[in-house]
């Protein structure tokens, strides 16, 4: 019940306050969002999962209610939590409180509206985090689209349409590739599955439950669903050459919107990839190995070209994402113990380090109102503590170690490097790496030419401290960071937990 | 426990209907100086509910379902109530309340509004008759007494020129595609000897030499069920009534006048020509819908996404629907066992339907009782001024395009499901496709209310008032669409036991 009380308060909060007035619409919002978080840790202090949820594991706070029956196939409301779940549910509900603080400044007009779709959108995130029914999941999948279009659509920027539009068509046309591609497959497993639950999918499929459909070998649907689905989450994750929306949503998004998209909505399509793709179709998955570590490798070094080319801050941040979303595909494709866990762990370090470096740009820009690497020098001596944990976010996006960013990519890195079921691991590890060298090169360039130097700022607006509110959740956001590169167990533990037995359904030749 | 009550008390939801009608005219003849507005919007919502609750009552109490002895005939059965009528009767009384709730704030300062309440309930009642009839005949009745009404409802605003051009027009091909239907029934009369469906089923499996006969009479059949279903070769009137309507009068008749014809269509099929005996006569019929849907589907979701009006954009879309809708007997095949499941999720479409875009087009009322624009560009930054009412409109566009936190995208997608169950995967790829072509122009109407700016600061300035009962109705239907989804497993298990009744009884389909 404990998760229902979660999502169902988050929905509840999300009502309240599309119905209070603009003028505390923000203070409601924050004070609503913090139940979330604290449920979120009385989930994880009472955590008891074991194993996957998929491969047959304890599942944690599990309940199931029946819905309705479509062609013998029961559909529930079918929700819990294992490793791989807990650590996003609480990534969310952390994320979003600060990402609430963080709009105090810049959200100005219709703030009811505006927090209420943070919510609204926060319930569905959780949805898609715990469902473990396909079509529940699916349902929440695409909710979490309609408060986005709207976020992006009307707060954002000057192109904010263009991008909004761009958004929707782009992820809803993805979905329904995922879609047809995942209902092909549990048509092609007939008789054999009764529902739509994922682990009953998962392990009807592992038990060569697959049979001929429409005259199509079982082989070859898998292999059609492995594909449709990849092409639909890629996406979502995004990975080259699916990426374009990624760069226009982001630099027309209002800052706290592109914090929950690069910090969570991101992570949907890696979570995704890893439950569907790599859970449930490992043969396919490691059949198709080598190029999925090509598109990863290409991700990683694409991306962070891309982002060395920018001028805008925001699009500097937003391509590095792109670069980041390769490691974990990297570590997802390998199939080791170490990559699986590590991409899991870089989910949740990436989302908050990106959160951070988007946040830290918002502050600035409230206060230059620019975003452009030409038009300002030294802010460091006018906002030397937004400056300060900028340029900390900054080196844990390059992997210093001691924070989270380090631990995730060094575990990637220590499970792809040996991994015995990817050919030519080595080479693709070690060319992922350099993407490391790059994004030290754009993420130092940028900044010494912003923040360090004589004061210089192209726009007439007088530079003073940030707002408490403003800086608070940098703060907040730097120690979850450094706190989580201390000590990764916090999550690797569990996070290892649910990954093992993902890594043990694929079986290796050596 | 209705097997107590009389079985003439099965028709009590048409009856009620009908009374109020009578009532609501009884009231206006004798003591005209005392009409008001108000006093007959109320009367005959309350009819209108008062009829939803008895059919509720009924279904949940399995009036004319097999468990409870089966469809009740009466009149020499010439009217069978079962789980199928109910059902449908349901659709009807629901879409007739949020019609005369929005109706009071649309005619506030009509002249004679008791007119157009009378009409709707006639009309009503004429869709209620359809759902029980069990006869050709009875058919043919019920629907002039649908038609009749509608005409007049259409050109209801006698000095607007569209809305009397558009009457005119409704009825020409009205008064064609009834002489269609009707000698259709004669010739299925003169090959079969009988009017009764079940005597007309037993004629078709002994047709003989006047197979051609009977399969022209329904082919002409079909075409009746077209014009009142707004389909392919028949849909072309639907864009121009819809159009020049009050828009009240647009939601009836695009929600439960073509559920009417469906009621029909799914009746008349199963019940007086199934399937297998229709097939052995050479009279392939599951064909010949599975032409009209995918034609129906395709043209009416291409011909909207070039609109520029919204109450055009969603008279085509109405056009779709009816084809996706008309998939429920389209992907029908003789002894499949999937069959119950496709009718009735099409069945189920058409409950959803009746919500999400009857709440569409009031919407439209909205805003031509606010006296803003008919285009996209007119609709621009309405959400800044009144967003609740846009709210509820995103939700109905967002549910009629099928995207999932809405129910219309269950019930597409237990329609598309069932297709492909039943073997039709092309049926049910074309109505995908078509989907998401849908989500292009029903978008438009989102993103024109919610992220476009006025073209002038005073273009809102319209918005001076806010009528309740417009409103009510509106908020009404988008929360009906957005909790049909959690509660879709009871509508989806009526609608396959009204499936499985009329499949059952036709004997051998």
């Amino acid at each position: 019940m404990i998760l229902e009380a979660l999502i169902g308060f988050t929905f509840l909060a999300a009502l309240l306050v599309l119905l209070a007035p603009n003028a505390w619409a923000g203070r409601l919002a924050f004070a609503l969002s913090t139940v979330p978080f604290v449920g979120s840790l009385y989930l994880w202090s009472r955590f008891d999962a074991v194993g996957n949820a998929l491969t047959g594991g304890t599942i944690a706070f599990e309940s199931r209610y029946e819905w309705v029956e479509v062609g013998g196939r029961t559909v529930s409301w079918f929700v819990g939590l294992d490793g791989i779940s807990l650590p996003l549910v609480v990534l969310t509900t952390f994320l979003v409180p600060l990402a609430i603080l963080s709009a105090w400044t810049p959200v100005d007009t219709r703030q009811s509206q505006f927090y209420g779709l943070m919510l609204f959108m926060e319930a569905n995130l959780l949805g898609v985090f715990t469902a473990l029914d396909f079509f529940l999941w699916f349902v929440f999948w695409e909710a979490v689209l309609v408060p986005m279009y709207f976020l992006i659509g009307v707060w954002g920027g000057p192109r904010r349409k263009y991008a909004a539009i761009k958004f929707f068509v782009y992820t809803n046309a993805a979905s329904l590739l995922m879609f047809i591609g995942f209902m092909s497959l549990t048509f092609a497993l007939g008789d054999s599955i009764g529902s739509l639950a994922l682990p009953e999918i998962t392990q009807a499929i592992a038990d060569g439950g697959l049979e001929t459909w429409f005259g199509i070998s079982p082989g070859r649907i898998a292999m059609v669903a492995f594909l449709a689905t990849f092409a639909g989450f890629a996406v979502k994750v995004p990975i080259v050459p699916f990426h374009t929306w990624l760069p226009d949503a982001h630099v027309e998004a209002p800052t706290p919107v592109s914090v929950l998209l690069a910090g969570v909505l991101l992570k949907m399509g890696t979570y995704a990839l890893l439950r569907f793709n790599f859970t449930m179709l490992p043969e396919q998955a490691s059949a198709l190995a080598v190029p999925i570590a090509a598109i990863a490798v290409i991700s990683v070094i694409y991306g962070a070209m891309l982002a060395l080319a920018q001028k805008d801050l925001k699009r500097i941040v937003a391509y590095s994402s792109v670069s980041s979303m390769g490691y974990v595909i990297l570590g997802l494709v390998v199939f080791t113990e170490y990559g699986v866990g590590g991409a899991t762990f870089q989910m949740v370090a990436h989302g908050l380090i990106s959160g951070l470096m988007f946040m830290a740009v918002g502050v600035v820009y409230n206060a230059t109102h620019t975003r452009m690497v030409g038009d300002m020098a030294g802010m460091a001596d006018r906002m030397p503590v937004t400056v300060g944990i900028l340029v900390a976010g900054a080196f844990g996006y390059m992997g210093l170690p001691l924070m989270a960013g380090f631990a995730g990519e060094f575990f990637i890195f220590v499970g792809a490097f040996g991994a015995p079921s990817l050919p030519y691991a080595p080479v693709f590890t070690a060319l992922a790496m350099f993407g490391i060298v790059i994004v030290a090169g754009y993420l130092l360039s940028a900044m010494q030419k912003t923040l360090f130097g004589p004061f210089r700022l192209e726009t007439d607006y007088e530079i003073g401290r940030a707002p408490f509110h403003d800086v608070a959740p940098l703060a907040v956001l730097l120690a979850a960071i450094v706190v989580l590169g201390v000590a990764p167990d916090l999550f690797f533990e569990m996070i290892r937990d649910a990954a093992m037995p993902v890594v043990e359904g694929v079986s290796v030749d050596v | 426990m209705s097997n107590a009550l009389p079985a003439w008390s099965a028709l009590s939801p048409a009856l009620l209907l009908g009374l109020t009608g009578l009532a609501l005219l009884l009231v206006d003849t004798i003591r005209p100086n005392e009409r008001s507005n108000t006093s007959m919007a109320l009367v005959s919502a309350l009819g209108a509910l008062a009829s939803l609750s008895v059919t509720v009552w009924f279904v949940v109490a399995g009036t004319g379902h097999a468990d409870t002895g089966g469809a009740i005939t009466l009149l020499e059965g010439a009217v069978k109530v079962d789980t199928l009528a109910l059902f449908f009767t349901a659709i009807f009384a629901s879409v007739t309340a949020l019609v005369v709730v929005a109706a009071h704030d649309y005619f506030h300062d009509h002249a004679n509004p008791a007119a157009f309440y009378s009409l709707t309930l006639f009309a009503a009642t004429g869709m209620a008759l359809l759902a029980v009839a069990n006869s050709l005949a009875v058919v043919f009745v019920a629907l002039e007494m649908v038609s009749l009404p509608s005409y007049a409802l259409v050109a209801f605003l006698k000095k607007d020129r569209g809305s009397v051009e558009a009457g005119l027009k409704y009825f020409l091909v009205g008064a064609l595609s009834s002489a269609v239907f009707l000698f259709g029934i004669s010739l299925v009369y003169a090959a079969t000897g009988s009017l009764i469906f079940g005597e007309v089923a037993s004629g078709i499996e002994s047709l003989g030499s006047l197979a051609g006969v009977a399969g022209i009479g329904i082919v002409m059949i079909v075409g009746g069920v077209a014009f009142k279903t707004a389909s392919v070769p028949f849909h072309f009137w639907a864009p121009e009534a819809y159009e020049g309507a009050p828009a009240p009068v647009s939601a009836f008749l695009s929600s439960a006048s073509k559920a009417a014809g469906f009621v029909v269509a799914f009746r008349v099929f199963t019940e007086a020509f199934p399937l297998g005996a229709s097939l052995a006569a050479g009279i392939d019929w599951a064909l010949a819908f599975a032409v009209v849907a995918a034609v129906t589907m395709t043209l009416g979701n291409f011909a909207a996404a070039v609109q520029e009006e919204v109450k055009r954009m969603l008279a085509y879309s109405s056009i779709g629907h009816a084809g996706y809708a008309l998939i429920g007997l389209a992907a029908l095949s003789s002894g499949s066992a999937g069959n119950e499941a496709v009718m009735g999720a099409a069945m189920a479409h058409l409950l959803v339907y009746g919500f999400m875009n009857t709440g569409a087009f009031l919407f439209v009322a909205l805003a031509e009782r606010w006296g803003i624009g008919r285009t996209f560009e007119d609709y621009a930054g309405l959400a800044r001024r009144a967003p609740v009412a846009c709210t509820a409109m995103a939700v109905f566009m967002f549910s009629l395009a099928g995207l999932p936190p809405f129910a219309g995208f269950f019930s597409k997608y237990f329609l598309f499901m069932g297709a492909i169950e039943n073997g039709f995967l092309w049926l049910a790829g074309l109505g995908a496709v078509n989907s998401v072509i849908s989500l292009y122009y029903y978008s438009r109407v989102v993103r024109a209310m919610f992220l476009d700016d006025p073209a002038t600061p005073s273009a809102l300035d319209a918005i001076d008032v806010r009528p309740t009962a417009l409103y009510a109705a509106v908020v009404f239907a988008a929360v009906a669409t957005v909790l049909l989804l959690p509660g879709f497993g009871p509508v989806i298990e009526a609608a396959e036991a009204a499936a499985e009744g009329v499949i059952a009884a036709s004997g051998s389909f």
